[in-house]
């Protein structure tokens, strides 16, 4: 049987703007198995960001559940769900949110914060954790003196430094130059492959999505099946071989 | 304290001008409320060294100052002569016969003139003050002779040494300059008893009588046998009792200093919700964030607030510095009592200090408490979006 991590039922979301209703998700079902590499592809408004932070605890559904390692978020208090969300997600944002009075090691020992482990063990995992990305030397660094491509990198060992159960990441490489953009995926797949990490990552990227094991496209708030799928460069994403995420890879068909 | 202090503390000192300006406006406030405290503080030494502890002021009834007093000279020998009134090494009774009034010269503060309180007394009486000689000499008998406090010789250009000054029927030369320690004595001027009376005509009475009891029981007796005694028509007031409750000439500038500081805090604790509002908008995104790594509300709340605190209590600390040099400060008041001035030093102490920073921190809670809510309430997804 497929050990899922996350899996939805249903899910809708509306909100109100300017007193008109706008649906963001509508009935979405869908399943992510553990150590997989999910790519949610869509054009802006499709609402493959809507499902992301729904999934990270960060809103609630309208209506419809998520279950997350088996839990229905629905029932867990404010208090309960942000323990929740230290406890079992690592997010990864489009413009990486460091906070900037802080150095890269400081960063990372944040959701450390919330655990009972001691400043000198936080600070050794988070040392850890920058290792893993490869900013070794820029522990005492503050996010204005590194690149955006190490910021994100620092961003994502502040992501995996509690281990959490999966990582989210809202458009990694949306602020990137290409090189960065590449390096930052190939630590995603490296996370995902080598240490089994589950990813769900937000793209409109079809290169990024390259990197993906699995892509599900959004449209309009719904979830499309592969018949669905329409654009030439989405059907050609998702034809593309797993191995192809790799820097010189296939080359992604033109927009 | 989960979301760390450095986080606080840097943000601060990111945002430097606007946290000096904020605690500048509330240091301002702490150092008016520690003024007014070391205002009274000093004045309350000033009056309350001046006393003896065993010592008995007899005024006429109902008289309540030295100056609005009279007692007959034949009532003096009644008093000297109660049971319980300590006696010097020749036998004499500590008890002091002595005339006051008031002489007006030119301060460095107003050079139109202030009262000085001009002290008539007796050999007995200076040896019942603990006063000493810094300059000069004693007045002598049948002089035309005074000393003068060292409070007067300071703030008085005419009270020198060698300077005449005007008042009774004439002139009177200054001969010496006597220091009192931390006490009202130093702000007035004494002369001979029977010199001073003679020129004020007032041969056959004085202001107040002052005597010396043996002992805490004996001071009670006397001061019941001699407001007992209908004869002497006089009230007894214990000296210490007397100079405290002169301690309320400084009631109306305390009250003033308060008032100003309220006022003070009440702007400076709204330019520090101010400050705390502006800065909970501009890190909303990073509120967004906080709270998307796991920080709960309570969090949120108890850092923001923390970061209130730090300002007001950086504020309290320059409030206190700029409070502390007033300890080298001596000004005179006006004594409602004597009518004239009383010349003290501020002495802003730990106490003051303490409440003056105590208040700094008050005020930084206060007016951290809304921005801090506003921040822990904020929805992460609209915290992430603002920037």
């Amino acid at each position: 049987m497929m050990d899922v991590v996350i899996q939805t039922k249903k899910l809708s979301k509306e909100y109100v703007r300017d007193e008109n209703r706008v649906t963001a998700l509508k009935n979405v079902d869908f399943q992510v198995p553990r150590g997989d590499f999910l790519a949610l592809m869509g054009p802006s408004g499709s609402g493959k960001s809507t499902l992301l932070h729904l999934i990270a605890a960060m809103d609630r559904p309208s209506s419809g559940e998520v279950l997350v390692l088996g839990q229905d978020l629905r029932s867990l208090s404010g208090r309960e769900l942000a323990r929740w969300r230290n406890a079992h997600t690592g997010f990864i944002f489009q413009s990486f949110n460091l906070i900037p009075v802080l150095t890269a090691l400081e960063n990372v020992m944040l959701p450390l914060k919330l655990t009972d482990l001691s400043t000198k063990q936080q600070s050794e995992h988070a040392t850890t954790a920058l290792q893993l990305v490869g900013l070794e030397d820029r522990l005492q660094h503050f996010p204005r003196q590194l690149s955006g491509g190490q910021e994100q990198r620092v961003a994502i060992a502040r992501a995996i430094v509690t281990d959490p159960d999966f990582i989210l990441a809202d458009e990694p490489t949306g602020n990137l130059d290409a090189a960065s953009a590449n390096d930052v995926l190939m630590l995603l797949a490296a996370l995902n492959q080598e240490h089994g990490k589950t990813v769900v990552m937000v793209t409109h990227d079809p290169h990024a999505a390259h990197f993906a094991r699995t892509i599900r496209y959004l449209e309009k708030g719904a979830l499309l099946s592969e018949g669905e799928v329409q654009q030439d460069w989405v059907a050609a994403a998702i034809a593309l071989p797993f191995h192809s995420r790799l820097v010189g890879g296939s080359e992604v068909p033109a927009r | 304290m989960k979301i760390p202090l450095a986080y606080n503390l840097r943000n601060l000192a990111v945002r430097k001008t606007t946290t000096m300006m904020t605690a500048l406006g509330i240091a301002l406030s702490v150092a008016i409320l520690a003024a007014s405290l070391g205002l009274v503080n000093g004045l309350r030494t000033v009056f309350t060294g001046t006393a003896h502890p065993l010592q008995l002021l007899v005024l006429r009834k109902g008289a309540n100052s030295e100056l609005g007093s009279t007692v007959p000279t034949d009532a003096f020998a009644i008093l000297r002569a109660k049971s319980g009134v300590a006696r010097d090494g020749a036998g004499e009774s500590l008890a002091s016969q002595e005339l006051v009034n008031v002489a007006n010269l030119p301060s460095v503060d107003n050079p139109k003139g202030m009262n000085v309180t001009v002290r008539g007394l007796s050999a007995t009486g200076i040896e019942m003050r603990s006063v000493r000689m810094v300059a000069g000499r004693w007045f002598q008998t049948g002089q035309r002779e005074v000393v003068v406090g060292r409070a007067v010789a300071k703030r008085y250009p005419a009270a020198r040494i060698g300077n005449r000054i005007r008042f009774g029927k004439g002139d009177w030369e200054i001969v010496g300059v006597m220091d009192g320690g931390q006490s009202a004595l130093n702000s007035e001027i004494w002369g001979n008893f029977d010199q001073i009376s003679a020129d004020y005509n007032r041969q056959d009475s004085s202001s107040s009588v002052l005597l010396r009891a043996t002992d805490p029981a004996a001071l009670d007796a006397a001061k019941h046998s001699i407001e007992d005694d209908r004869g002497l028509n006089a009230s007894a007031i214990t000296e210490k009792d007397y100079y405290e409750s002169q301690t309320s000439s400084g009631a109306p500038l305390e009250f003033l200093g308060f008032f100003v500081a309220i006022i003070m805090a009440i702007g400076s604790g709204f330019a520090t919700m101010n400050t705390m509002y502006a800065a909970v908008t501009r890190r909303a995104k990073e509120i967004g964030t906080l709270r998307t790594l796991g920080f709960s509300e309570g969090s949120i709340l108890l850092s923001f607030l923390t970061e209130s605190v730090l300002l007001s209590a950086l504020a309290g600390i320059l409030g206190c510095l700029l409070a502390l040099p007033l300890n080298l400060v001596t000004t005179g008041i006006g004594s409602m009592t004597s009518f004239s001035e009383i010349a003290f030093r501020f002495r802003v102490g730990v106490t003051a200090l303490l409440s003056g920073f105590a208040f700094a921190i008050v005020l930084g809670a206060l007016g951290g408490v809304l921005p801090a809510r506003a921040a822990a309430r904020k929805e992460i997804l609209s915290a992430l979006r603002e920037a």
